[in-house]
């Protein structure tokens, strides 16, 4: 036995020893992980938070966000502006894609007209939505010529608007408006993987699930000389915990959010030692009420069902990440007009509309149908699950169910509307605070999952949407996310935080409540 | 001999096909398909989707389309991952795959029965309850949890292995400790049983008489002889490494197939599915094969007994 174990060990100690000297220190190379390898990098179709920052890093749109959090002219260098900020007339800079060719008006204009095209799976389209007439274009109201962007020369874009978008420059740095290259676009069906194209500041050079993504700095890109790393390489390790101990080891420079997480079990000792980064997120995590069936068709029941959730003891008992409990829908972070529509943990009051809906229904509490939570199979969600459910036995004297679900099992039974109470997320793909309102304007949305419509709401949206005084649409979205909130389709439970570690000597990389990272002017400072 | 090998071959090809057909009209009756995702699609999106990728036709018509394919060792392309055929997939991560298992194996066939003979020639002195209780060891904690040990003693603490990833042979080690100690352990235990019943034997007794040394004794006639309920055990044991080594790859980031044959359920990626499961389908029923030729060779009895039924059968 002993002679197995001493071999075992000389073995490992001479073996172990060769690696050591394998991890890579060349000056400006940044090791990441992400957490999966990216199914899709076109940004056309991708839709998934694994692929963005590689597309990010590869690509840019009219504008890119800066390090200073606006937005800045990027591929384009001049821009004038309609009186009503409906009409937009962009010049383009002399830009070139990485294998040389330059980047022309045409380039936007044919990117997002194959985006609109009624049978293209894109899973972004609804940020194009903003220009004219293409929601009717992508529904096949309207013919393809009609969307309001027209490229007048190789150099110059005209867009225009359905109505005016005080956030345009934000939204166009954001994957949905990436041009392609459509020189290769059109002609190779295989083009992100065989041959990979973009006007970003890195150029993807491998791309293969054994080992990894490899970016190096593309020289062809107009500000090459802001990029100041050479290479950055993703490595693909899904396991949270192996995820850590990589980066403990010192052979990734960063890890957790947004290439993956840190591990829930982790985050107590992590905390402790104080080398944690947290980042507040626009994005909210609340619960769903079906609001067409027995028995959260009612009000009141949907009202005391939220009033009754402590949200601070799930904040501060059982996510530990400095989350805010949320009472309101749109996440501070994202809109400063932000205040608490209601109070947490009101169980008197809860207690009381909890009756008055029994009243109302004919109802008897012994007769109280069976209420059931439905989540996919996270612990994560099932723990919270688990709070909530006691919460509201105790509030209610009731019995909950609890239902969890493998993802898209979950899913295809929201689609279906087969759920009482579900849990949800939202994080915003621009950042506006209509991104948490435009899905209640009406049934067929997509994503109106409560199927709740009012249409004071909707009419409230729709007024804010039309006009450009920046007060009185803050205003106009306030009033609408306080009808939401009076009606409750949704009970709101806390905004997400993004946590992760990074090592001192990573400088400059820019990270934004969006869940967006630019390694743009990321450095390494060793 | 050839009938038989006939009539084994015919076995697994008609195994083969009921895998396929099972597997195929599972898969279709599970909730959700490939374009089931979080922001709703416009019903149009997904008709032409099911269009291009042949979804849409009915589902026994789908069926014989895919048995077509298979014939002509077509898989078709994967609906989650553009670009990348199941062909792909499986000649890029079955290799890795491969080595690893193949790796365990040698870990666990030659622990195994260095531990058992060992054990069994000092029955009941401390090297056999040394032997056995790593033996109980192995077989009670499960891979994940050993793995989670190894790299957390080895790579964390002592510095000696790499913590994961695939590449260099150092990083073959962990993972593969990992995977083997089950099998390894279950292998001493059943070398050691039967060792210690050959060894009883009267010709081992008439062997030690005629003088024969007795490392020759224990190599050429008790372990031989004991060997033959571990060689049918590596038949299911082959494929239960190579298809069990989904925890270990994602623990130790080795991007073997055994991600993908379980990533492609929950992504409802029916092409890889199919591909996945029929791949390892037809490698256990391989392995089993080549385990009934091996059992042949080292217990001529096996073959005499089946030229018998053989023989039988023709009648």
């Amino acid at each position: 036995m002993k002679k197995i174990l001493n071999s075992i060990v000389c073995f490992a100690l001479f073996f172990g020893c060769q690696t050591k000297t394998q991890s890579p220190s060349s000056s400006q190379e940044l090791r990441l992980n992400i957490h999966s390898f990216p199914a899709n990098l076109d940004p056309r179709k991708a839709g998934d938070s694994v692929s963005a920052p590689i597309m990010r890093m590869c690509f840019e749109g009219l504008t890119r966000v800066g390090l200073d959090s606006k937005p800045h002219l990027a591929i384009a260098k001049e821009v004038k502006i309609s009186p009503d900020q409906t009409e937009y007339l962009f010049i383009l800079r002399d830009a070139l894609w990485s294998d040389g060719e330059k980047v022309t008006a045409f380039d936007f204009e044919k990117t997002w007209k194959k985006m609109l095209d009624p049978t293209f799976a894109c899973p972004l389209v609804e940020a194009l939505y903003k220009l004219k007439n293409a929601k009717a274009i992508k529904e096949g109201y309207l013919p393809i010529e009609t969307l309001g962007v027209t490229a007048l020369s190789k150099d110059s874009l005209k867009i225009t608007l359905e109505h005016p978008v005080p956030y345009f420059f934000s939204l166009l740095a954001t994957q949905a408006f990436y041009p392609t290259p459509t020189h290769i676009v059109e002609h190779e069906n295989n083009w992100t993987q065989s041959n990979y194209v973009g006007n970003g500041p890195f150029q993807l050079i491998h791309q293969h699930p054994s080992d990894g993504l490899i970016l190096v700095k593309n020289l062809n890109y107009w500000d090459a000389t802001s990029v100041k790393l050479e290479k950055v390489h993703m490595a693909v390790v899904e396991d949270l915990m192996t995820e850590l101990s990589l980066y403990e080891e010192g052979q990734i420079d960063w890890v957790g959010y947004p290439f993956s997480a840190l591990p829930d079990e982790a985050l107590p000792t992590l905390f402790k030692k104080g080398k944690t980064h947290i980042l507040p997120l626009a994005g909210t995590y609340y619960y769903i009420f079906n609001t067409k069936t027995l028995p959260f068709n009612n009000l009141h029941l949907r009202k005391a069902f939220s009033l009754a959730i402590n949200r601070k003891e799930i904040v501060d008992h059982l996510l530990l990440s400095e989350q805010l409990p949320a009472l309101s829908l749109i996440p501070p972070i994202l809109w400063d007009q932000t205040r608490p529509l209601f109070k947490d943990a009101d169980i008197a009051e809860a207690r009381r509309l909890f009756d008055l809906g029994l009243e109302e229904m004919g109802l008897k509490k012994q007769d109280f149908p069976k209420v059931c939570i439905s989540y996919n199979t996270i612990s994560g969600h099932h723990k919270i699950a688990q709070v909530i459910q006691q919460q509201w036995q105790e509030a209610f004297g009731i019995r909950i169910k609890l239902k969890n679900k493998e993802w898209k099992v979950f899913l295809d039974e929201l689609n279906h509307y087969q759920f009482q109470i579900a849990r949800m997320g939202l994080l915003a793909t621009y950042p506006d605070p209509s991104a948490f309102l435009e899905a209640y304007t009406s049934l067929n949305t997509g994503s109106n999952l409560p199927r709740w419509t009012n249409p004071e709401f909707s009419n409230l949206l729709n007024e804010a949407n039309q006009t450009s005084d920046q007060k009185k649409r803050d205003e106009l979205l306030a009033q609408a996310e306080k009808i939401l909130i009076d009606e409750m389709p949704i009970a709101p439970i806390y905004f997400y935080t993004g946590t992760y570690m990074k090592k001192d000597y990573v400088k400059d990389v820019y990270l934004s409540e969006l869940s967006d990272i630019d390694l743009k002017w990321a450095y390494l400072d060793k | 001999m050839i009938y038989y090998l006939i009539k084994k071959a015919t076995i697994v090809l008609f195994s083969l096909f009921l895998v396929i057909t099972l597997t195929f009209f599972l898969m279709h009756a599970i909730p959700g398909d490939p374009f089931t995702q979080d922001k709703a699609i416009p019903e149009e999106i997904i008709i032409a989707m099911k269009k291009h990728y042949g979804l849409d036709k009915p589902l026994f018509e789908q069926y014989i389309t895919y048995l077509k394919g298979v014939l002509h060792f077509d898989f078709g392309p994967s609906f989650k991952y553009e670009g990348r055929t199941v062909t792909t997939i499986i000649s890029d991560g079955f290799p890795i795959s491969l080595i690893l298992g193949a790796t365990s194996l040698l870990f666990a066939l030659f622990g195994g029965i260095f531990l058992g003979a060992i054990a069994s020639l000092n029955h009941l002195k401390w090297q056999d309850q040394l032997a056995m209780g790593v033996a109980i060891i192995g077989i009670s904690i499960p891979s994940f949890l050993l793995a989670t040990f190894l790299q957390y003693i080895f790579a964390m603490k002592l510095d000696l292995l790499p913590v994961a990833r695939w590449g260099s042979f150092s990083q073959t080690i962990l993972p593969s400790l990992s995977l083997a100690a089950l099998p390894m352990a279950f292998i001493a235990r059943l070398t050691r049983t039967n060792m210690i019943e050959v060894l009883q034997q009267d010709y081992i007794l008439t062997a030690k008489a005629k003088g024969i040394s007795s490392f020759w004794i224990v190599v050429r006639h008790s372990l031989r002889n004991s060997l033959l309920p571990v060689i049918a055990y590596l038949g299911p044991l082959s494929a239960s490494i190579l298809t069990g080594s989904f925890a270990i790859e994602k623990i130790f980031g080795i991007p073997g197939l055994g991600q993908w044959f379980v990533m492609s359920i929950a992504n409802r990626d029916y092409t890889v599915i199919m591909g996945t499961t029929i791949f390892y389908s037809a490698l256990l029923m391989l392995a089993t094969f080549f385990v009934d030729l091996l059992s042949c060779w080292v217990d001529p009895r096996i073959q005499f007994l089946n030229r018998k039924l053989d023989g039988k059968d023709a009648h």
